[in-house]
């Protein structure tokens, strides 16, 4: 357990309009740890998930997951371990059919095809999704995209599953049952959102990031209680710290 | 708003082909091959054989009930495009003045025959085709032309065409509803600010095919999309497919309507 999957050193991110969006990132995540990332809007969370993906490549400093270096060489194993969740379903789904959607990864790995059935359909299960295998994605509720969505990165059978605001969208029951759903999961799990009580629930560690810096990286129930700091980030007290005041829990 | 509805007009449609009736259930493949057959005899008739289209109405309406689709939501459509067919013909019974029958006293020219039957051929081929796509489901439709050999990239180009077709309207629709809420009257409804929607939906379209892009490729995208195939050809597929071009090309070769119209004066008689 103590050897670990990810490694940022010094990362630096800028965009070619010359925005930096990533200064000087640092961090390391162990294996099957539950990690959240916080922080307001623009400070960087999606510019530093697609830099862990390899969808941009840093302009300073290494991304490692395992032992493997993300260059341009290598970026397609890095996608291969790390399972990355878009914020917008409508996003990921690209396929006619959930099926065909879920499938897609496992084809590309180029799996026989009772093979890629089998992941479809276990995928599918394990987000409680079976029954509408054979729907088309512009017919299915939002909360239902965004569990076939994480499917169909589950299905790829991932290192690392990466999510950005996986909850954003939801209503409460589909947002309490996508948290059951990533309690279950005993993957390495990187979690950016502004949900805080997702984050409290979900993940035991938890960083915030502002201005393209950590700013806090600690164990959840410290960083999200701190309330000075969540509030020097335009961050609130989780919601369920609030109630507990009132002797609610 | 027209929009609104033209919006959940095209989705009617095709949650139309979600139904489960026989013609649903058949192989996407024989659905095509023999409404492509079906074209093709029915635009081989000469122009002035009016009767022997007649026959052929079967087929539209064999779908029609058999797959449980409203007529209603065919025959609006046929309607809708039906100015081409008429601008096309509509010249015929000016060029082509030759009385070729008299109908109860009343001079029939050889171009009203033709103009007639170009509408008929175009009634009988575009409500087979909007027909098929009812009872057929579009990823339906494109596996069948994947795997008959049609260009990949068509075929996949269709396939996105289909899923994010329903995405940009819901987003044009966004906006029109945006602009409706803020626009009193007629105020902010010019071409002017439809233009900026229009470039704006655009702008927004290639962000999303960036994002789109980005997640093919994290889940192992290489240049290469397999349609899957999850039809077999069944026994009804093949009874079918030899039982409608069996029937399309007697109506071709017998007069089915003059053996008909013999029969039935001969026995009033």
């Amino acid at each position: 357990m103590s050897h670990h999957i990810l490694e940022l050193k010094d990362l630096y991110f800028s965009y070619p309009d010359g925005t930096e969006a990533l200064k000087g990132i640092s961090f390391k995540i162990f294996h099957g740890e539950s990690v959240g990332i916080a922080g307001s809007n623009g400070s960087g969370k999606t510019t530093l998930l697609l830099n862990l993906a390899g969808h941009l490549l840093p302009t300073k400093g290494e991304v490692s997951i395992g032992e493997i270096l993300l260059t341009k060489k290598t970026r397609h194993e890095i996608r291969r371990k790390v399972g990355l969740v878009f914020q917008r379903p409508d996003d990921q789904l690209f396929m006619p059919t959930v099926y065909e959607d879920v499938a897609f990864g496992p084809v590309n790995l180029g799996l026989p095809s009772e093979k890629v059935d089998e992941r479809v359909r276990n995928a599918l299960e394990m987000v409680g999704c079976l029954n509408l295998i054979n729907r088309p994605p512009h017919r299915i509720s939002e909360g239902q995209k965004s569990a076939v969505a994480i499917a169909t990165v589950m299905a790829m059978k991932p290192d690392i599953l990466v999510m950005d605001e996986p909850a954003s969208n939801l209503d409460p029951k589909s947002r309490r049952q996508l948290i059951n759903l990533l309690k279950g999961f005993k993957h390495t799990k990187i979690v950016a959102s502004h949900d805080l009580d997702l984050i409290l629930d979900v993940c035991e560690r938890c960083m915030i990031m502002k201005d393209g810096e950590i700013v806090a990286d600690g164990p959840a129930e410290e960083v999200l209680f701190n309330e000075a700091l969540l509030g020097e980030n335009n961050l609130e007290l989780p919601l369920s710290r609030q109630n507990s005041r009132l002797s609610f829990r | 708003m027209s929009f609104d509805r033209e919006y959940f007009n095209v989705g009617y449609l095709d949650s139309l082909s979600y139904r489960d009736t026989f013609v649903h259930k058949l192989d996407p493949r024989v659905k095509v091959l023999v409404s492509f057959i079906f074209i093709l005899f029915v635009v081989s008739f000469p122009k002035y054989d009016l009767s022997g289209l007649m026959p052929y109405f079967i087929y539209p309406v064999f779908l029609l009930t058999a797959g449980d689709i409203p007529v209603k939501a065919i025959a609006k459509k046929v309607l809708y495009i039906s100015p081409f067919a008429i601008f096309i013909g509509i010249f015929n019974p000016l060029l082509d003045t030759e009385v070729v029958l008299t109908l109860s006293g009343l001079p029939v020219t050889g171009g009203w025959i033709s103009f007639l039957s170009i509408i008929v051929k175009f009634i009988l081929t575009v409500s087979t085709a909007l027909l098929l796509i009812a009872v057929t489901s579009f990823p339906g439709i494109c596996e069948a032309l994947a795997r008959m050999k049609l260009p990949k990239v068509f075929v996949i180009q269709l396939l996105f065409l289909y899923r994010y077709l329903f995405v940009l309207l819901e987003e044009a629709l966004r906006m029109l509803r945006a602009r409706d809420a803020r626009s009193s009257g007629k105020q902010g409804k010019d071409i002017k600010t439809f233009i900026r929607l229009i470039s704006v939906l655009l702008l927004r379209t290639i962000e999303r095919a960036e994002r789109i892009y980005q997640a093919m490729l994290s889940r192992g995208f290489r240049g290469e999309i397999r349609v899957l195939n999850r039809h077999k050809l069944g026994i009804q597929d093949i009874l079918f497919v030899i039982f409608s071009v069996g029937m399309f090309y007697i109506f071709r070769n017998f007069n089915i309507v003059g053996f008909l119209g013999e029969t039935v004066s001969r026995s009033i008689r």
